[in-house]
C-alpha cells in the first residue's frame, strides 16, 4: 500500500527493518521542510507572526496526538525525544518517588531494554523488587500469569503494548482493570504499537503511555509521553530551565508552569513536533484499522510461506502483530542478516534490544522482520526466494 | 588464492573449529571479547610460557567469519613466539584495514583478504586477532 507515498522506496530494496525504525512520507519530510524554509522560529515567545504560527503549529500537534490516542486532555500530551526518554521520566520523575522499599515492579523478560533498564537502576538504588511475569509457550502473557505474578507488594506493572521479538499484543484492557482494583498503576510501552494499530488510552485504562516518532513514519528525536493528568501532574521534571517556569527570583523563589510545559524544559525539537504531526495527520488520512488489518494478511502469508521452508525456525508463529522472529537452521542469525542484505533483502540479526528473552526463548539471537504497510506480497516472495537457496549454508561467506 | 578455495577454508574452520573449548585452567590468560556494532561474543584464553604463546582457546557464539577467524588465529599463533605473534596480528590488522602488509607472513589467514570489500564483516574478522593482541599486552605487564 501507499510505496509511491515513500522516496526511500525508490530504490530497489526490500525493508523489512521496521521494528527498528519506519521511512518517512514526502508530507513528513515536507513538512519538516516547510518549517526551516519558510517559518523558522522559536515557539513560546508569539511576540511576532512567525512565532506565533510556530506556537500555533506546535500546540495543534499536542491536539492531533491527543485524537490520535484518544486523551481526555491535550496537556495529558508531554514531547520527548522518544520511547527510552519518556519511559525514563516515568521512572525516575515518578516511580522514584511513588515506591517505597521492597515495593514490587512487575515486567517481563520479552521488554526491550527501554523498558528494563530503567527499573533495575530504580531497583538498586531505592531497594524496590523487580518481578518478571511468566511467558507462556509460546512466549505471551495472559491475564492469568499476571494475577499469578501480583502480590501486595506490586505497586507498578509496566509492558509493552507489543513486544519488539515476538509481536505479541498484550491483553492490556483486562490487566489493567484488574490493576486497578488493586491500585496498581500501569505503565504502557507502546513503541512497536502506535505505528500499526489503533490505540486508545481511555479505553485502555493506561495511567502512562509512551511512543517515538520515528517509529510510525515521523522524525527521529521525537516522541510522546501520555499520562493521566493526577498522575502526570506528579512527575518531577528531570529537565529544569527556559521555557517551563513561570517565574523565579535570586533569592531561589521558583514557582513552575503547569503541563504540559512544566515537563517541556529548553527549546523543544520543533522541527520533529511538526514532523510528527505530518505523520498523525498522514496515519489518520489512511486509518489505523486498515493499516493493521493489511500488516496482518501480511504476516500470515509471510508466516505460511516461511513455515513451507524445511530449514526455517520460526519463534513466534502465533503472534498477532507484524513482526516475525526466524532463524535458519544452523546458521547464525548475523550470517542470514548479511547474505539477504546481498540480496538487498534488509532484517535486523540479534536480540534487539532485549537481552534476557533469550533465557526464555533458548537462542540469543534472532533475525526479526517488521513489517510496514508498505510492504507488499512481492517483498515476501523476494524473501523466500532468497531463503530457498540451496547453497544459503556456503554462500553466507563471500 | 581461488575463491572457492577461500570459501571452504572458512566454512571448515567455522563448521569444525580448532581449539574450541575453554580448559579449566587459572594458568591461562582469559578475556572477552564483545564486537560492539554487531553480536559476535569470544572468550579467548591464552597459556604464555615466558616469551612463548604456548597454547590458545575460545569459545563463543559468533557469525562464520569471527568463529572461523578466531580458528584461524589460534592455529597460526599457537607455539609461536610473543615477538613473532605480533608480527602476524599486526600483518593480518594491516591487510584488513587495505593497508600494505606482508603476505607471507599470515599464512592461512590470507583467506580473508577480500573481506575489506564487506565493510560490515572486517570486525568479525579482527575480534579474535584484537583479543590476542589484548592478551599480550596484559602478559607482558604482568611481567
Ligand atoms: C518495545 C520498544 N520499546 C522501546 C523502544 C525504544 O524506542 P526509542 O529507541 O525510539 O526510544 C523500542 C525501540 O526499538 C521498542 O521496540
Amino acid at each position: 500500500m501507499k510505496r509511491e507515498d515513500f522516496p526511500m522506496l525508490k530504490q530497489d530494496i526490500v525493508y523489512f527493518d521496521n521494528g527498528a525504525t519506519t521511512f518517512k512520507p514526502y508530507c513528513v519530510i515536507e513538512a519538516i521542510k516547510k518549517y526551516y524554509t519558510e517559518y523558522t522560529a522559536n515557539c513560546h515567545r508569539g511576540d511576532y507572526k512567525l512565532s506565533l504560527k510556530v506556537d500555533n503549529e506546535y500546540e495543534h500537534v499536542r491536539e492531533l496526538v491527543k485524537e490520535f490516542i484518544n486523551a481526555k486532555r491535550s496537556e495529558e500530551i508531554i514531547f520527548t525525544s522518544g520511547a527510552t526518554d519518556g519511559l525514563n521520566r516515568i521512572v525516575f520523575g515518578f516511580f522514584k518517588y511513588y515506591l517505597n522499599q521492597d515495593d514490587e515492579i512487575l515486567i517481563a523478560k520479552s521488554e526491550h531494554a527501554s523498558n528494563i533498564l530503567p527499573w533495575m537502576e530504580l531497583s538498586r538504588t531505592k531497594k524496590v523488587i523487580v518481578k518478571y511475569i511468566p511467558l507462556d509457550e509460546d512466549y505471551k502473557i495472559t491475564l492469568k500469569s499476571v494475577i499469578s505474578s501480583i502480590t501486595n507488594k506490586t505497586k507498578v506493572i509496566s509492558l509493552a503494548h507489543i513486544t519488539n521479538v515476538i509481536g505479541d499484543v498484550r491483553p492490556l484492557k483486562e490487566i489493567i482493570d484488574y490493576a486497578h482494583k488493586l491500585g496498581i498503576i500501569v505503565v504502557v510501552d507502546g513503541a512497536q504499537a502506535i505505528g500499526h494499530m489503533k490505540v486508545d488510552v481511555s479505553e485502555m485504562g493506561a495511567d502512562f503511555y509512551v511512543f517515538s516518532g520515528h517509529k510510525m513514519y515521523g522524525p527521529t528525536g521525537i516522541g510522546v509521553l501520555y499520562g493521566k493528568y493526577n498522575l502526570l501532574d506528579k512527575i518531577e521534571p528531570l529537565c529544569y530551565g527556559g521555557g517551563m517556569n513561570a517565574t523565579f527570583d535570586s533569592t531561589g523563589k521558583v514557582q513552575y508552569k503547569e503541563l504540559p510545559y512544566a515537563l517541556e524544559a529548553g527549546t523543544p525539537n520543533i522541527a520533529g513536533v511538526i514532523g510528527l504531526g505530518a505523520a498523525v495527520r498522514y496515519l489518520n488520512d489512511i486509518g489505523m484499522n486498515k493499516i493493521h488489518e493489511y500488516e496482518i494478511n501480511l504476516r500470515k502469508y509471510l508466516v505460511n510461506k516461511l513455515s513451507n521452508l524445511s530449514n526455517i525456525d520460526i519463534y513466534n508463529k502465533n503472534s498477532e502483530a507484524g513482526i516475525v522472529a526466524f532463524n535458519v537452521q544452523d546458521v547464525f542469525s548475523q550470517d542470514t542478516a548479511i547474505y539477504l542484505d546481498k540480496h538487498n533483502i534488509y532484517v535486523r540479526a540479534g536480540n534487539h534490544c532485549a537481552k534476557i528473552l533469550k533465557e526464555e526463548l533458548g537462542v540469543k539471537n534472532t533475525c526479526r522482520i517488521g513489517l510496514a504497510f508498505y510492504n507488499n506480497y512481492e517483498d515476501v516472495d523476494k524473501l523466500i526466494k532468497a531463503l530457498s537457496n540451496e547453497n544459503l549454508s556456503r554462500d553466507i561467506i563471500f | 588464492m581461488d575463491q572457492n578455495l577461500k570459501r571452504d577454508i572458512i566454512l571448515d574452520n567455522y563448521n569444525n573449529p580448532n581449539n574450541k573449548g575453554l580448559v579449566d585452567d587459572n594458568k591461562y590468560i582469559k578475556l572477552n571479547m564483545n564486537n560492539t556494532s554487531c553480536i559476535d561474543e569470544l572468550d579467548i584464553q591464552i597459556l604464555f610460557d615466558d616469551k612463548k604463546i604456548k597454547d590458545i582457546r575460545f569459545e563463543g557464539e559468533a557469525c562464520a567469519i569471527c568463529t572461523s577467524s578466531a580458528s584461524i588465529m589460534t592455529k597460526e599463533l599457537s607455539g609461536k613466539t610473543i615477538k613473532e605473534a605480533t608480527e602476524i596480528v599486526n600483518n593480518f590488522e594491516k591487510m584488513i584495514d587495505e593497508k600494505d602488509y606482508d603476505k607471507n607472513k599470515i599464512g592461512e589467514a590470507i583467506v580473508y583478504e577480500d573481506i575489506s570489500k564487506q565493510p560490515n564483516r572486517k570486525k568479525c574478522a579482527l575480534l579474535a586477532w584484537w583479543g590476542i593482541e589484548k592478551g599480550i599486552n596484559e602478559h607482558k605487564t604482568q611481567d
